[in-house]
């Protein structure tokens, strides 16, 4: 793909870039802080990732590749229109394989292949506060997240069990970084919580229209917040996926016609891909 | 033994005009002390210095802490009084509304503190909050039931259980009958006192209602004009008001 004319590289100019990184560099001495920065406007609306895009157009350089997934998948509009920002803006190779690029970019998923030292994975996040829904008052969240007064937390998994018998936040879990912040690690299921914990990889997270960046460091401790009676879970599947036939992955439900058909298949479209290439291939 | 709140000089000004000036008295470990006066006296300004929530523009407020003795709650760190406000004492709003969480269930409501101070098990914390439900004569059966659907008495008392549950010391009560019928006011009182009495709780009690003060207060302070005019038992201050606002002040209860 050729690279347009007229823009500086990765679009956001050199300043722009700069100040993002020393965002960065904040959150990522002071593990699931936020860190306001001065967010510009990306030629995309706010909500399809203006945050991440700016953190990766802020950390990528000429010999990265770039992978970019929506919900697990490589090819829906949101990681194709982003893929195709960058491979323009910027000239740089474009990939869907995890363990081939440096830099993912992504919205609601963590990859099923396990990421792995020198790879940074960029969180698109839409809330990046944990405590919003619970406390409207952001100096009262800011005093919160200052003394770690985190339990009301708790009442809101309290309120769970009370009303359905268990934990029922299925995305968006809240987490504690290092021991000390608590964190929204944007809206990924509860499925992929564990692997951030002690992750080899650099984890970055940006909220474009909320201004802030976080960020948890490599083989850093991250927590899922539970009870000691209720302890933390993932979601379970009865089936496995309709397609590769994993019994690991997370699995989306998909409606096949209005009979009440539908099947299950891997949310993570590279890994799905691939599965079913080595059967192929081994058969 | 020393007093469980020392204050002295006490004085909170809004620009020019006076919210209340040169308070001091000390409260004893299990009493329970009354502030009245007319609207616009100073009571709930000086309620919230006292607890920690509106910083005095001059004088001190010094609590006797487990660990420290006698300590200036301003001078602490906020996470001190944070803590201290959240175990040690208790705070009933005068609108049951301003203390409670309206969305989540009463459980939670009760709740709330034990996990602010580090309960992570859910199990216990359901069994203590229902415990207290229970204390506060209200159904545990409801302990799911959001506190809107509650009526005005149950929310006042759902309130209290909040602030009891982690056994604190000295509680704050902003007319903690204000709002309520008079029979549902009686069984508030019949149950603030018996709770009193129970737990030892010291407390101070503002109100406007000179029967209130006269069945739950040891002590009464008469406040006018942001000033304390009159101190002394509650019997002694009622029966023989010495200040002539005490004495308009008794003699303007009306007799059904």
């Amino acid at each position: 793909m050729n690279t347009s004319q007229g823009y500086n590289f990765a679009y956001l100019d050199e300043q722009t870039k700069r100040m993002i990184r020393r965002a960065i560099l904040k959150a990522v001495a002071i593990p699931g802080y936020q860190v306001p920065f001065g967010s510009r406007e990306m030629p995309l609306p706010y909500g399809w990732g203006t945050g991440g895009i700016q953190v990766t157009a802020g950390i990528i350089g000429p010999d990265d590749i770039l992978k970019v997934i929506d919900q697990g998948a490589d090819d829906t509009t949101n990681a194709v229109s982003i893929r195709r920002f960058f491979a323009r803006t910027a000239g740089i190779r474009t990939t869907s394989r995890t363990e081939e690029a440096t830099i993912i970019q992504t919205r609601h998923r963590i990859p099923e292949t396990p990421l792995s030292a020198g790879q940074t994975i960029v969180y698109q996040v839409p809330t990046p506060e944990p405590l919003r829904w619970l406390e409207p008052r952001e100096t009262e969240t800011r005093k919160m997240h200052a003394l770690a007064d985190y339990g009301i937390m708790h009442v809101k998994l309290y309120e769970d069990i009370a009303r359905f018998g268990r934990i029922s936040t299925t995305y968006d879990y809240p987490v504690l970084v290092d021991d000390r912040y608590l964190m929204r690690p944007s809206p990924i299921p509860k499925f992929d919580n564990p692997k951030m914990h002690r992750n080899p990889a650099l984890q970055l997270f940006g909220a474009g229209r909320e201004k802030r960046i976080y960020a948890v460091p490599p083989w850093t401790s991250v927590r899922s917040l539970d009870f000691e009676d209720h302890p933390f879970e993932v979601q379970k599947w009865s089936q496995a996926c309709a397609l590769c036939g994993s019994t690991e992955s997370f699995l989306d439900e998909v409606v096949t016609d209005d009979k009440g058909g539908r099947m299950f298949v891997c949310s993570d479209t590279d890994y799905c891909q691939r599965r079913r290439d080595a059967k192929e291939a081994a058969e | 033994m020393s007093p469980l709140l020392q204050v002295s000089g006490l004085t909170r000004l809004y620009g020019d005009r006076v919210g209340c000036k040169d308070v001091g008295f000390e409260l004893w470990p299990g009493e329970v002390m009354g502030i009245v006066g007319e609207s616009g006296s100073g009571k709930t300004t000086l309620l919230n210095c006292l607890s920690a929530r509106l910083e005095p523009t001059s004088g001190t407020v010094a609590y006797d802490t487990r660990e420290e003795g006698l300590t200036d709650i301003y001078a602490m760190g906020e996470p001190r009084r944070r803590m201290l406000m959240r175990t040690d004492w208790g705070i009933v709003h005068q609108n049951p509304r301003d203390g409670l969480r309206m969305g989540v269930s009463a459980g939670a409501n009760v709740g709330e503190r034990l996990m602010a101070v580090g309960a992570r098990h859910y199990g216990r914390i359901r069994a203590q909050a229902a415990e207290w439900l229970e204390q506060v004569e209200i159904d545990t059966g409801r302990i799911d039931d959001l506190p809107l659907t509650f009526s005005g008495g149950m929310l006042q008392r759902l309130q209290i259980a909040r602030n009891l549950v982690t056994h604190p010391r000295l509680v704050f009560m902003d007319e903690p009958t204000g709002g309520l019928d008079v029979s549902v006011q009686a069984r508030l009182l019949d149950l603030l006192r018996r709770l009193v009495t129970d737990l030892g709780l010291a407390a101070i009690v503002v109100t406007h209602d000179l029967a209130v003060a006269r069945l739950l207060a040891h002590r009464l302070m008469v406040m006018q004009g942001g000033e304390v005019v009159e101190t002394g038992l509650t019997d002694q201050v009622l029966d023989d008001p010495h200040h002539p606002y005490t004495q308009l002040l008794v003699s303007s209860v009306l007799q059904p």
